[in-house]
């Protein structure tokens, strides 16, 4: 049984890993092919660190990605604060509200939040502003999607945290923006890192939502993904997976290995 | 853990910022036009410019080092996908690059800007034959655009899997071919060739033979390998497909990367097109678009545009050295394919009718949407029915349950 | 109180402008004309495409049933390993999906092939060479390859989270293996299921890459949806009749599969 469970997580693993192995291999053939080996080259990891297109959309995508993360952290953290101490009916409303982007599919959302920026932007050409699609409408689909996940991660940590707490510190004399920072933001602050993290990694991530509200000035690295699979073969594709790849794996090494060795200290002091 | 995502993440963008500033100093070197340091975005086909790999020129790069004008080059796959781009309001460009009927459909919607001639001086050396009004009607007052290629549509197939040379349309309806036969992924180019086959005109505004041709298209579906663009150069190239419909330029690209590769221009005929640089409503600079579009004109990215893309050309002091060209690389029937004696057989698209237009879309998708309906439906209501079931049988549980320990 | 309660104030407001009044767009030109009047044809025309809704829903739904039967047995020996294996493969399955799913995605387009290196491998060992990818089982390959550590996540913290006491008063009591898994593993994981059911279905029926990449010829909902704005055929009041049918389907699907759990507001969370 326990034979069979290790083979069975093994082919597994074989399944995840094999397709993005066999890219990181090929990102090193000397040739176009993709499934021929015709000797070790770095040509593509060259070509790569000279496309201004990658390096541009990757700089755009980490601009929106902080950003978004970011405003989406400080909305969604005071949202959650006051959803929380709202009454069972309207709370119903705001957490029906706050799932539709999360359980709408991506290309609805993309295609919706598109037909906004179209109108918005009509209204503001008919009065002389010409505003167009960009970093800014990025930014703020970016946002919209990320919000929700930031509330749904701080929630809990409300529910937990002891509610007499934040009353105590106003009956001792703080003021309610004191008492909030001092009393509740302490307690609630693994939950606000999460969601800023999940929603960091969700827009580092995105591509359809992304892909309908992208213009000619800004794009994110998974449009210029997208634009280059459509077109012909190009190596630099397998290059720039392997670096994502091994950027991954070296983040998730280290934290990981943070993380052991913490909790191993933590065990230790218990004992 | 925090910090040092905080730390990395800084570290990237660092990183990145540092290496944007060391590109665009490089730029810098001489500042000629009026222009420099403003940009312009250019909408052009996928693999449509010469981009410097194989020591060609980055024609590119070469009018910004020459102009000091920033250039945002994005790419689309097909006519129609710049429409609905144009159209949906999202994005704004300075110049495109489309072919004949794109152009006269945006000029009847009042899409395109006139161009002003005098600022673009190459133009003498645009060949005007290409302009005969009697083949080409697109822009009928040659106001509108400035032609950067032509061609004509070939089929392409591989050698060593099609024995006997194709001389039809319907060896892309061949059976013996099935998943080896790729088409093309717009419904201009993939309508024409069906009819094409059933002896009918291309331009035809007879809902009756666009029906017709949707049928026929039908039929091809199974055997198709893919409806593909650009995607046809590795398909080709590889040998992954066997038997594709293309331009001829393009097939020329693709004969030098495979051997086997050869193409027929087909007995029924085929379409003949311009490729045309046109400036959009909506353009930002139109001055320094038309500074681009001077560029493209002249001698040189000319040269690199028709030796990268064997395109036929229409800038007059590279036409012969072309032939040249095609001559050495490929042979006679290169430049005959390019630069044909007659074009006897080959029809230009004419925009269609709004209606027709219409037809035509609604038709593709219904040729491209979902197979298979009701095997599909069944297995949704099978899935469905399985679960509603499942659903049902737990409640009746839960109640009965409950009952009994209440009770 | 009310101070708190007001701190909800931004958020509300961004909600109703980049939520409600998107959905509020999709409706509004799902059933217009392009002149601007009230029209039920975009729906009409809609109905054309069934044949695709349908091909989306049932290849969505196979891809949904394969993951959770390849899922769930994983989630399933992770969870029962020791706590420092446990990480390490759950970072090992979250891995992959850190990376851009379209490189994945080609990745499996490039493997696929015909003459991709597993039908060179079939040839080099002397078999018959497969037609693989522009198949439906291609498309839900991809599915399930870009979707599978949606459905183990949700499953593998809720089992978990489980109560292992439940677990052993069983055995206690005389129950064998199957019947702990069947009367209590398996009730008690169901909300993970629901979530990891709700995690791959709703991208699976939506997707237009996964069918673009790997289905070459095929058009599911998605594509069509997106060839109605970005692509060949414009035709926005088409699209958004189209997105319309879609989100409330999926809604629709939802509600059955949460009929199943009774836990409501969290279910959705890992």
């Amino acid at each position: 049984m326990k034979f069979l469970s290790k083979f069975y997580l093994a082919f597994i693993f074989v399944f995840l890993y094999a397709p993005i192995l066999v890219m990181i291999i090929f990102s090193f053939n000397d040739s176009k092919s993709r499934s021929v080996w015709e000797g070790f080259s770095l040509k593509w990891y060259k070509d790569l660190m000279s496309d201004s297109a990658i390096i541009d959309a990757l700089k755009t995508t980490l601009i929106v990605a902080i950003i978004a993360s970011l405003c989406a952290t400080v909305i969604g953290t005071l949202a959650a604060v006051g959803i929380n101490a709202m009454k069972k009916k309207l709370k119903g409303f705001l957490m029906l509200a706050t799932n539709i982007p999360m359980v709408n599919p991506e290309i609805v959302t993309g295609v919706s939040l598109m037909l906004l920026f179209v109108s918005i932007f009509g209204v503001f050409s008919a009065i002389g502003i010409n505003l167009e699609f960009g970093m800014l409408t990025l930014i703020l689909a970016h946002i919209s999607f990320n919000i929700p996940y930031v509330i749904l991660s701080v929630l809990p940590k409300l529910r937990q945290m002891n509610k007499h707490s934040y009353e105590a510190a106003l009956d001792l004399g703080c003021n309610p923006l004191k008492a909030f920072f001092k009393v509740v933001m302490p307690e609630i602050m693994p939950g606000v890192m999460t969601g800023m993290l999940m929603a960091f990694t969700l827009s580092l991530d995105d591509f359809v939502i992304s892909y309908c509200t992208s213009g000619t000035s800004a794009q994110t690295l998974s449009v210029v993904i997208y634009s280059m699979t459509r077109k012909s073969v190009n190596p630099k594709i397998n290059a720039l997976s392997a670096l994502m790849f091994i950027t991954v794996f070296l983040l998730m090494l280290i934290v990981n290995i943070r993380q052991m060795r913490d909790s191993d200290a933590k065990v230790g002091a218990k004992r | 853990m925090k910090k040092l995502f905080a730390l990395l993440f800084s570290a990237i963008i660092i990183a990145s910022t540092v290496c944007g500033c060391g590109e665009s100093s490089s730029a810098d070197s001489e500042t000629k036009s009026e222009h420099a340091g403003e940009s312009i975005v250019v909408y052009n086909w996928g693999e449509y410019i010469s981009n410097g790999d194989d020591d060609t020129l980055d024609v590119i790069a070469d009018f910004t080092a020459k102009t000091g004008i920033d250039v945002t080059y994005l790419t689309f796959a097909s006519n129609e996908e710049l429409y609905t781009k144009l159209k949906s309001g999202s994005a704004s460009y300075d110049v495109i690059i489309i072919s004949d009927y794109m152009i006269s459909k945006l000029i009847s919607e009042d899409m395109l800007l006139p161009i002003d001639f005098d600022k673009i001086p190459n133009y003498q050396y645009i060949d005007k034959a290409l302009l005969d009004k009697d083949r080409f009607s697109y822009d009928p007052e040659q106001q509108y655009s400035i032609p950067y290629t032509w061609g004509r549509v070939a089929l392409l197939y591989n050698k060593t899997v099609v024995q006997e040379k194709p001389t039809s349309w319907n060896a892309l309806w061949d059976e013996r071919y099935k998943n080896k036969i790729l088409m093309f992924d717009n419904s201009r180019d993939g309508f024409a060739l069906a009819q094409l086959l059933n002896g009918d005109s291309f331009n035809s505004e007879d809902p009756e033979v666009w029906k017709k041709a949707a049928e026929l298209l039908k039929k091809q579906k199974p055997l198709v390998r893919s409806y593909v663009m650009d995607q046809i150069f590795p398909m080709m190239s590889s040998g992954e497909a066997a038997l594709a419909p293309y331009y001829i330029g393009d097939a020329l690209t693709i004969m030098s990367q495979n051997e086997d590769v050869d193409f027929v221009f087909p007995k029924e005929g085929t379409n003949i097109f311009v490729d045309a640089m046109c400036i959009p409503k909506g353009c930002k600079n139109k001055s320094a678009a038309e500074e681009f579009i001077n560029y493209m004109c002249s001698y040189e990215p000319a040269k690199a545009n028709a030796e990268y893309l064997c395109y036929s050309s229409p800038q007059t002091q590279v036409i012969e050295e072309h032939k040249e060209y095609l001559r050495e690389e490929f042979g006679d029937y290169a430049v005959e394919a390019t630069y044909p004696e007659s074009l006897e057989g080959c029809e230009a698209y004419v925009n269609l009718s709004a209606e027709t237009n219409k037809l035509q879309t609604d038709l593709w998708l219904e040729v491209r949407a979902g197979s298979n309906y009701t095997r599909s439906v069944i297995c949704v209501c099978v899935t469905m029915a399985i679960l509603i079931g499942g659903i049902i049988f737990a409640k009746i549980r839960k109640y009965k349950r409950d009952k009994f320990i209440y009770s | 109180m009310t101070s708190k309660k007001v701190m909800a104030l931004p958020y509300v407001f961004w909600m109703i402008l980049f939520t409600i009044v998107p959905l509020g767009m999709v409706l509004y030109f799902a059933f217009t004309t392009e002149g601007g009047g009230f029209t039920l044809a975009n729906f009409a025309e809609a109905a054309k495409y069934m044949p695709s809704l349908m091909q989306s829903i049932w290849l969505g739904m196979l891809a949904t049933i394969i993951c959770l039967l390849i899922g769930y047995p994983v989630a399933y020996i992770i969870a029962k390993a020791s706590s420092r294996s446990q990480r390490t493969m759950i970072l090992l399955i979250m891995m992959p999906m850190w990376m851009n799913f379209l490189l994945r995605t080609y990745a499996w387009m490039t493997l696929l092939e015909d003459t991709g290196i597993i039908n060179d491998f079939l040839a080099s060992i002397g078999l018959p060479r497969m037609h693989l990818i522009n198949t439906e089982g291609a498309i839900v390959l991809g599915m399930v390859y870009n979707f599978l550590p949606f459905m183990i996540m949700p499953i593998y913290s809720v089992l978990t989270k489980m109560d292992k006491r439940l677990i052993e008063a069983a055995q206690d009591l005389g129950s064998n293996g199957v019947n702990v898994f069947r009367k209590i593993i398996m009730p008690l994981s169901l909300p993970g299921i629901i979530s990891g059911i709700t995690m791959v279905f709703v991208p699976a029926v939506s997707t237009f890459v996964v069918s673009k990449m790997l289905g070459g010829g095929e058009m599911l909902i998605g594509d069509i949806i997106e060839s109605q704005f970005f692509g060949a055929t414009y035709n926005p009041y088409l699209g958004a009749a189209l997105s319309l049918i879609l989100m409330v389907l999926v809604l629709i699907c939802m509600t059955v599969m949460n009929q199943f759990s009774d836990d409501d507001e969290e279910a959705l969370l890992i």
